[in-house]
């Protein structure tokens, strides 16, 4: 899969989410149960301001000396028998893994979960040449199975499924003859899965964080795939956007602490995994063979630029799980593989503004995402950013657009405000409102409930906006 | 060992030289004095006991049986486990540990005397124990570092210890001698950290162990054993 999510324009695909009444409510769910335990453990481990300043600290000199550490880290890993590959572009990262594959006469081939090989596309270059390509992150196993449906999620990718659609896709595809409890579809997978761990040839990793001191690579799972997949096949190759990297195991530790917080509220998750080069002489598994491909594909022109700090991400989704545009929309709405804000900063900037020019305004600026972020980037800043560039490119923003700050703006002007959750907002606006419409608006929305009423903000607010903007015709 | 090799590696550091707007720095970088250091204050003063305490309660959050014994008692203690997983075939790294707190009976002639198999990893045996990880019903191992607030066990792969140990078995149970309990992984981390600065070489393979596997994918319900073992176990010997 691509970076870009092949579905239609931002405004149709935001439509056709606000109606798929599942995933909304998954997404909710997800969000508010996130919520609760991702502050549970920031409270139990006390002073995250601090953290979060030792984590940005450490991020941020990291960029301003990539090239240091990653000179560093390739010599370790080569010294330690491994191969290191840089590539420039996608094709050079997908070339040089195909040339492995060739060379390996690989059949099969076990993944474990990686954004990075999605952004790359790697898996139809393996598939172009014969070799079967196995997921195997339980959410990725199950998109794609399910004819490679996109994620929506960048930590939970299948999300927006519920147990009934993966127990039918498991039955149409798999055999599968059980229920759609939970435990036996994920005890179906482990089943299906255990044999291809065993058979494949070679096994292809992410990199939550490599290690400069020692040229080691970090993989965070909590299913223990990540193990599997590179304990048992011949070859490991893992790729690895260039900006995943600390100097010592010691700020690998900090990150590790942030990001298994933040991503899914637990201390550690169950297998926190760290790899120096092939098996050590003598060892009876591990990979015979292993490979690091780093990959810049567009990170080094965000370099010295105004939007350096979003390499500081650390992929944990924290932004991600308290955005209430993101609860409102869905992860497909925005068109990448990466979404929320994250993806809102990052997709303009990897893919281009033509195709992701709406991304930036699907915001309420409410900062939340900001507050959230455990290494400190200012997502907010860096989406006004956007803005700024994309009115200079335009002439001026579309008002579609202007619309849409507005509106999603409405009630969450500021992240303590959305603390409250949707709830208060109505209240808050209750003055203005006449017959569930506001009628006079205080602030930013004035200039628009002069010429039109706008619907109040309510539980559903967000898709009530929207039937109003499709009753008034198509703004894109 | 033969060095690896590395390419198209001048080029691309030279971009983000360019992009930083400074020379390429290819050595003399240093890691700064971090501002703060918070990870340090984590149990800070907490006695070994303490520590103890902190690993039962994360135990029963992490859905893994929690056991204290004595080095007398752990044979039983071990026997009494393993049936409660549904008994054998177990494997066991090749561990001098095994034979220091008294298990070498109980390994070598009790259990095979019931029919309780047991393979001991042996690299001379090669991809023979994988499929014996891969049968087996039981992975045992002892901690290398144990940490208190996560809940985890460290454990660092040797010729012995393969990897697939801690990872195809049904079910897993760690020996924790309680000397191994440190408050966190910060610990952890700068004791490995120590032994790179003084020129050693990390193992291929150190595992961080809380659990047993899982995953929240389906509805974000959380269905323990995925991939990886089902159960886990920490039996803790108190007296060690
Ligand atoms: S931007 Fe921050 S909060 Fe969002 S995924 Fe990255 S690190 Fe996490």
């Amino acid at each position: 899969m691509p970076m870009k999510i092949e579905n239609g324009p931002f405004w149709k695909r935001v439509e056709e989410n606000l109606q798929n009444d599942f995933m909304r409510g998954a997404v909710a769910g997800m969000q508010d149960r996130g919520y609760v335990r991702r502050l549970g453990v920031i409270e139990e481990l006390g002073h995250w301001e601090e953290w979060r300043s030792l984590a940005e600290q450490i991020r941020k000199h990291t960029l301003e000396n990539l090239d240091y550490y990653l000179m560093q880290l390739s010599e370790n890993v080569a010294k330690r028998g491994g191969h290191v590959f840089f590539a420039q572009t996608a094709e050079e990262a997908n070339d040089y893994i195909r040339r492995i594959a060739l060379e390996k006469q690989a059949k099969k081939i076990v993944k474990s979960k990686s954004m990075v090989t999605e952004e790359i596309n790697l898996n139809p270059v393996l598939e172009a040449i014969g070799c079967q390509v196995v997921e195997t992150d339980l959410g990725e196993y199950i998109l794609q199975i399910d004819d490679h449906d996109p994620p929506s999620h960048i930590v939970g990718p299948a999300l927006h499924k519920n147990k009934e659609q993966i127990r039918d896709v498991f039955r149409r595809k798999l055999g599968y003859t059980k229920s759609s409890d939970p435990v036996e579809l994920a005890r179906h997978a482990r089943e299906m899965l255990r044999r291809d761990y065993l058979t494949a040839d070679i096994g292809i990793t992410g990199c939550n964080f490599a290690i400069a001191e020692s040229g080691s690579i970090t993989l965070v799972t909590n299913e223990g795939n990540a193990d599997l997949v590179t304990a048992l096949p011949k070859t490991q190759i893992t790729v690895m956007g260039m900006e995943r990297i600390v100097p010592t195991f010691e700020e690998m530790e900090v990150l590790v602490s942030m990001l298994t917080r933040s991503a899914v509220g637990q201390k550690l998750t169950s297998y926190i995994t760290v790899l120096t080069g092939p098996r050590d002489e003598g060892d009876a598994d591990g990979p015979e063979e292993f490979h690091l491909v780093i990959v810049d594909n567009g990170r080094s022109s965000i370099l010295g630029t105004e939007f350096q700090p979003i390499l500081q991400c650390i992929r944990c989704a924290a932004c991600v799980n308290v955005c209430p545009v993101y609860r409102h929309i869905g992860g497909h709405s925005y068109g990448s593989i990466y979404s929320g804000p994250i993806g809102a900063v990052l997709s303009p900037l990897l893919g281009g503004y033509d195709d992701y020019k709406e991304l930036p305004y699907a915001s309420s600026l409410c900062a939340a995402c900001t507050e959230a972020c455990p290494v400190k980037i200012p997502l907010h800043e860096l989406l006004i950013k956007h803005r700024q560039i994309i009115v200079e490119r335009e002439g001026k923003a579309p008002v579609a657009e202007k619309l849409a700050m507005k509106a999603f703006r409405l009630g969450t002007a500021s992240s303590s405000l959305y603390r409250f959750g949707t709830k208060f907002a109505p209240s808050a606006f209750a003055p203005f409102v006449e017959d569930g419409r506001v009628t006079k608006g205080p602030g930013p929305l004035k200039a628009w409930t002069e010429s039109r009423e706008f619907p109040a903000p309510s539980k559903e607010r967000f898709r009530d906006w929207f039937q109003t903007r499709q009753k008034g015709g198509n703004p894109s | 060992m033969t060095r690896g090799t590395i390419q198209n590696r001048d080029a691309f550091l030279q971009t983000i030289a360019e992009r930083l707007g400074r020379a390429p720095r290819l050595s003399g970088v240093s890691r700064p004095q971090w501002d703060c250091a918070p990870q340090w204050t984590v149990f800070a003063g907490y006695s070994q006991d303490d520590l103890l305490n902190v690993l039962q309660k994360q135990c029963g959050l992490i859905h893994t049986d929690y056991i204290e014994t004595t080095s007398a008692e752990l044979a039983g203690a071990l026997r009494r486990q393993v049936a409660a997983y549904g008994g054998g075939p177990v494997i066991v790294p090749d561990d001098p540990r095994f034979a220091e707190y008294g298990l070498s009976a109980l390994l070598q002639d009790e259990w095979p005397a019931e029919q309780t198999a047991v393979h001991t990893w042996n690299p001379a045996l090669g991809r023979q124990n994988i499929d014996a990880a891969e049968q087996a019903n039981v992975g045992i191992a002892f901690s290398d570092i144990t940490l208190a607030e996560s809940g985890t066990v460290v454990l660092f792969s040797r010729n012995e210890q393969g990897r697939a140990i801690h990872f195809l078995p049904k079910t897993y149970i760690a020996i924790v001698p309680k000397s191994t309990v440190v408050p966190r992984m910060t610990q952890a981390a700068a004791a490995i950290h120590e032994q790179i600065e003084k020129g050693g070489l990390v193992p291929s393979c150190i595992n961080f162990i809380t659990g047993p596997s899982n995953s929240a994918d389906i509805e974000m319900n959380l269905v323990v054993g995925v991939h990886g073992p089902m159960k886990a176990a920490y039996i803790v010997v108190t007296d060690r």
